[in-house]
């Protein structure tokens, strides 16, 4: 690696500067606070930069020859660029940027506006001049499901109340519930409606394609002013401190699960790896470790390793009777 | 950056973008506000050109295109100019919903140096007169999150370097270096991948990003290869997900009011004495038990054969595990590799 690039902390200065006269040269008789706002730099910082491009010029450096501006009252107007009345062309890291981002939300399903993204890319790829090599494709589940998108989309718009049927993988129950939308996210390839759940009095995020059924009522969304949407940060889960940890000893085939699931710690050894992650009810943990079979070895907590054990006794049991479930193996977990 | 010197480098682009002849380091010196010393004096001398070389390297990252050459043969040194086609951004008009998207698009990234160069590129076209809109909403928010490799390896494949990386799959114990041809990156239902002509394998490999180890090394020139004409990335990383047609049928006992995950997937549910039986469609019997097998005593498979087997060898497995547990020391004592071939599971 080399080191830093040239001026990498001076160099926004002189970028800005460059940036400044056409932007102002397309806007003449701007108020100098709102290009400031606009432009996010304080009056302050903007009314210095003007007072030096003020002495910046053409060799000759005599009048004429100098940048020039008219100032009214709060208003500012360039009447002499010095040729700089364009700004310079995109760095290839800012076409790519945008581009990747474009295509992004072109590929969000349910996203409105497709034909002005789709417009936007093509102009912002011909002033780039050359194509990021850069593919995107991101449908998952919700492809299925374009109406519910665009439903839940127009509740949304329209601040309606909706009526869902909602599957939660967690706890793996399909319960009915009133909520007020909020908004439409799109993370890890999953859509999701942020809502208020009135059932839990809270902000929830409800996954599109675990919405079984959804029926928009004739009645306004009523969001309590303590429902706000929540940051998202690293993916839809955070785990919290207070939720149980699982360690678990995985082996070579079921490494994936350090990959896939948000782990608090993955302790590689040959042997087998030891895998600590935060699950928000254990039940579900005790899915996830019967479905991987021998591959998994629960190491705590105890209560875990007694449901597996548990579960995978009855069960067996179970196959062993001619007919019929066995009885369930305990209530609640 | 002092504010002298920003200010010089302000006049040598407005210098370089007047002039049509190349100017040699002397003309320059000799005209632009910041330069003057006495040429005659080797240290005054010596110091401008240092000053000068890095006032170039100051404007080449920022891509400013400061071009090197001469007029005519009878120019012995070569000078410098800025030519207005290769600085100004070409004009660019977008209407105001295009507008509106774009600046969406730049606040979307959540990887801190992609959202400084997105926001610098949106105040590019802000400067040719484009007007975003900051409200502006689509309904729905992709996140835009991005494996520290993406910025090198996009940049590798733009210039057509070839690459070097330690990559490593979780089934592996450890990482093994790969040399490749970078075509592109590829974004695949969010995760993002490589994909090139990978020079010891001697073929087309993909990469996922996140499996990189370490950074990214670039080795050898620029325009070192040319990918495939018409090169479709995204179908050297999808061929394998076309869609999986569900030939099969199961029929489950189901508890009563439990395993909703399992009664969603069913064709039908139908309450029977013993408990509710559903019917499931399938691809892969495998795959279907040992999804079930997560569901434990709240389900049993009735029929066919080739999912019931598969479950109950597993729960044997698993059972047999259980019965000899690594002990309440486990943590700390890798003694029993919990795998294929646990002990439990070859008693």
């Amino acid at each position: 690696m080399t080191g830093r690039p040239p001026g990498t902390a001076a160099t926004g200065w002189l970028a800005r500067l460059l940036n400044l006269v056409p932007y102002l040269h397309a806007r003449p008789g701007m108020r100098v606070a709102d290009a400031a706002a606009d432009l996010g730099v304080s009056e302050q910082q903007l009314r210095d930069d003007l007072e030096l491009l003020w002495v910046c010029g053409l060799p000759g450096y005599g009048p004429g020859d100098l940048i020039d501006m008219a100032f009214d009252g709060d208003r500012v107007t360039i009447t002499y660029d010095a040729g700089i009345d364009r700004p310079l062309r995109l760095t290839p890291d800012e076409a790519l940027a945008l581009v990747v981002a474009l295509r992004m939300l072109a590929e969000t399903p349910g996203v409105a506006d497709r034909g002005a993204i789709d417009r936007a890319l093509d102009k912002i790829e011909t002033a780039a001049g050359e194509p990021a090599p850069v593919a995107v494709r991101l449908p998952v589940g919700a492809d299925r499901q374009p109406d519910r998108l665009s439903q839940l989309r127009d509740a949304v718009a329209q601040q309606r109340a909706l009526e869902i049927t909602y599957y939660s993988a967690t706890r793996d129950r399909t319960t009915d519930r009133v909520v007020d939308p909020m908004r439409m996210v799109m993370v890890g390839g999953h859509s999701y409606l942020e809502a208020w759940c009135r059932r839990a009095r809270q902000v929830r995020r409800f996954r599109v394609d675990r919405i079984d059924a959804l029926v928009v009522r004739d009645e306004p969304a009523a969001l309590p002013p303590q429902a706000r949407p929540a940051p998202i940060v690293n993916g839809i889960f955070q785990p919290s401190q207070e939720l149980p940890l699982v360690t678990l000893r995985v082996g070579r085939g079921a490494r994936w699960i350090a990959e896939y699931y948000p782990c608090e710690r993955v302790d590689e050894s040959r042997d087998g790896w030891l895998v600590s992650l935060r699950v928000t009810d254990l039940a579900w943990a005790r899915r996830l470790v019967l479905g991987l079979g021998p591959e998994v070895e629960v190491l705590a907590p105890p209560a875990l390793v007694e449901a597996v054990r548990r579960h995978a006794a009855a069960a067996l049991e179970a196959y062993a009777t001619p007919t019929g479930l066995a009885a369930p193996p305990s209530v609640g977990d | 950056m002092s504010r002298a010197r920003t200010e010089r480098l302000v006049n040598l682009v407005i210098c370089l973008l007047a002039t049509r002849r190349f100017l040699t380091a002397a003309q320059i010196a000799a005209t632009v506000a910041g330069y003057e010393h006495d040429p005659d004096d080797p240290r005054a001398h010596e110091a401008f050109q240092r000053k000068f070389e890095r006032d170039k390297a100051e404007l080449r990252s920022l891509s400013v295109p400061l071009e090197t050459g001469t007029d005519s043969v009878f120019d012995t040194e070569p000078g410098y100019r800025i030519t207005r086609r290769a600085y100004a951004l070409p004009d660019i008009r977008l209407a105001p919903d295009e507008a509106a998207v774009v600046g969406l698009a730049a606040r979307l990234w959540q990887h801190a140096g992609l959202a400084a160069a997105a926001s610098s590129g949106l105040s590019k076209l802000r400067a040719a007169g484009v007007d975003v809109d900051p409200h502006a909403t689509l309904g729905v928010e992709p996140v835009v999150a991005v494996d520290p490799a993406f910025a090198p390896l996009a940049a590798a494949a733009r210039e057509r370097r070839v690459v070097r990386f330690d990559y490593r799959v979780p089934e592996r114990d450890s990482a093994s270096t790969r040399r490749l041809q970078p075509w592109g990156v590829v974004c695949w239902r969010t995760r993002w991948y490589v994909v090139g002509h990978d020079l010891d394998r001697d073929d087309t490999r993909c990469f996922r990003l996140s499996r990189l180890v370490g950074s990214v090394t670039t080795t050898g020139p620029a325009g070192a290869f040319t990918p495939p004409a018409e090169v479709d990335l995204i179908s050297h990383v999808a061929h394998s997900w076309g869609p999986v047609e569900r030939h099969g049928r199961a029929r489950v006992l189901v508890r009563p009011g439990y395993a909703d995950g399992v009664r969603r997937w069913a064709e039908l549910v139908d309450p029977e004495p013993e408990g509710d039986v559903a019917v499931l469609a399938y691809h892969c019997a495998e795959e279907l038990a040992h999804w079930l097998v997560g569901y434990g005593a709240d389900v049993r498979v009735l029929d066919p054969p080739e999912v019931r087997d598969p479950v109950i060898t597993r729960l044997k497995e698993i059972a047999a595990n259980a019965e000899a547990p690594s002990g309440p020391g486990g943590p700390a004592v890798p003694a029993t590799p919990a795998g294929p071939a646990a002990p439990g599971a070859v008693r």
